[in-house]
């Protein structure tokens, strides 16, 4: 049990991290593969919760395809503010 | 100086909100009165062995009907302001030649990919995953094929017959449901058969692969949407 609560903390450690990375770091690409992994962390929190349903849809639609769908969107609105 | 203030205020009521949850939390002895029934009666009911999807798919089905319409919603709002390119426009653009490594994986990958996708819907009753699921990991396998070949535009014509078919297979089989069983999108119009077997749970697993094309085909319209938007739009 206490493994779990190491990993768990350790986890939330690196989704904060990647979520503040997300809002304040100035290249948009590295933003957009931050919040990917926000996405893939919470998936392994969710599968330590118990809940492998909502992992799989976590790790598939959050992580993967949103990641790809902001990408793309990058690439038609470059040139803007930042580039 | 004073947006920060307001975002520090607006932070800290959000905190206090939650603060509030947070205190009032106790580790509950017993399940509520709803959540009981479903997992006592539910395996006996409905014959499905992931009570999850029991849950999506029957109890809870005109809820998963409104999920799948909201996603068509945003695929059909995505396809209305992304105009796509002429096929005079896509062959003028010329995009550069994907690599070895990445057709040769793709090749490789993909049918690995759908395979698993169409494992992962058709095996919700049984074990975790289900449509929503299943149909996201085919999306990923045909974003594989979209980035292997950027300059084919096929394909799209499928994508809307798969969607159109299982959107009006999946209504007209809880239709049935209202005739042939106890009401809309009830599983009992087929026998619910041996718990725990592929061919169980009544009509779950047919329901549960519908909503898996259909989900695959929508996500797969949207990133196909992406794709071959206009530049300027």
């Amino acid at each position: 049990m206490s493994f779990f609560l190491v990993l768990t903390v350790v986890l939330c450690a690196v989704m904060l991290g990647s979520a503040g990375m997300a809002l304040y770091h100035k290249n948009l690409a590295a933003t957009v593969i931050a919040a990917g992994l926000v996405s893939l962390v919470a998936s392994i929190i969710y599968l330590i919760l118990a809940a492998p349903d909502v992992a799989m849809t976590e790790a598939a639609i959050g992580s993967g395809l949103s990641t790809v769908m902001f990408f793309y969107v990058l690439k038609r609105v470059r040139g803007g503010e930042n580039g | 100086m004073v947006k920060k203030l307001v975002a520090i205020a607006i932070l800290a009521g959000i905190a206090f909100m939650l603060y509030g949850l947070f205190a009032s939390y106790t580790q509950k002895e017993t399940l509520p009165k709803t959540s009981r029934y479903y997992a006592i009666k539910g395996p006996d009911e409905l014959g499905s062995a992931n009570l999850v999807t029991s849950v999506v798919v029957t109890y809870r089905g005109l809820d998963t009907l409104g999920e799948v319409t909201i996603l068509f919603t945003v695929a059909s709002i995505i396809g209305f302001f992304l105009r796509s390119r002429t096929k005079r426009e896509a062959r003028a653009e010329n995009p550069r030649e994907t690599s070895e490594i990445l057709h040769t994986g793709v090749a490789f990958l993909v049918p690995i990919i759908f395979v698993f996708g169409a494992y992962v819907f058709i095996g919700g009753h049984l074990s975790p995953g289900g449509g929503f699921q299943g149909g996201a990991i085919i999306a990923s396998g045909t974003l594989l094929l979209f980035l292997a070949q950027p300059k084919t535009s096929g394909g799209h014509t499928l994508i809307t017959f798969v969607e159109s078919v299982s959107g009006i297979a999946y209504v007209g089989i809880g239709i049935a449901g209202i005739f042939l069983a106890n009401g809309f999108l009830d599983n009992r119009i087929l026998p619910v058969g041996e718990f725990g077997t592929i061919f169980s749970a009544g009509a779950i697993p047919i329901i549960y692969s519908l909503i898996g094309l259909k989900v695959g085909a929508e996500l797969s319209a949207i990133l196909y949407k992406l794709k071959d938007a206009k530049e300027d739009a």
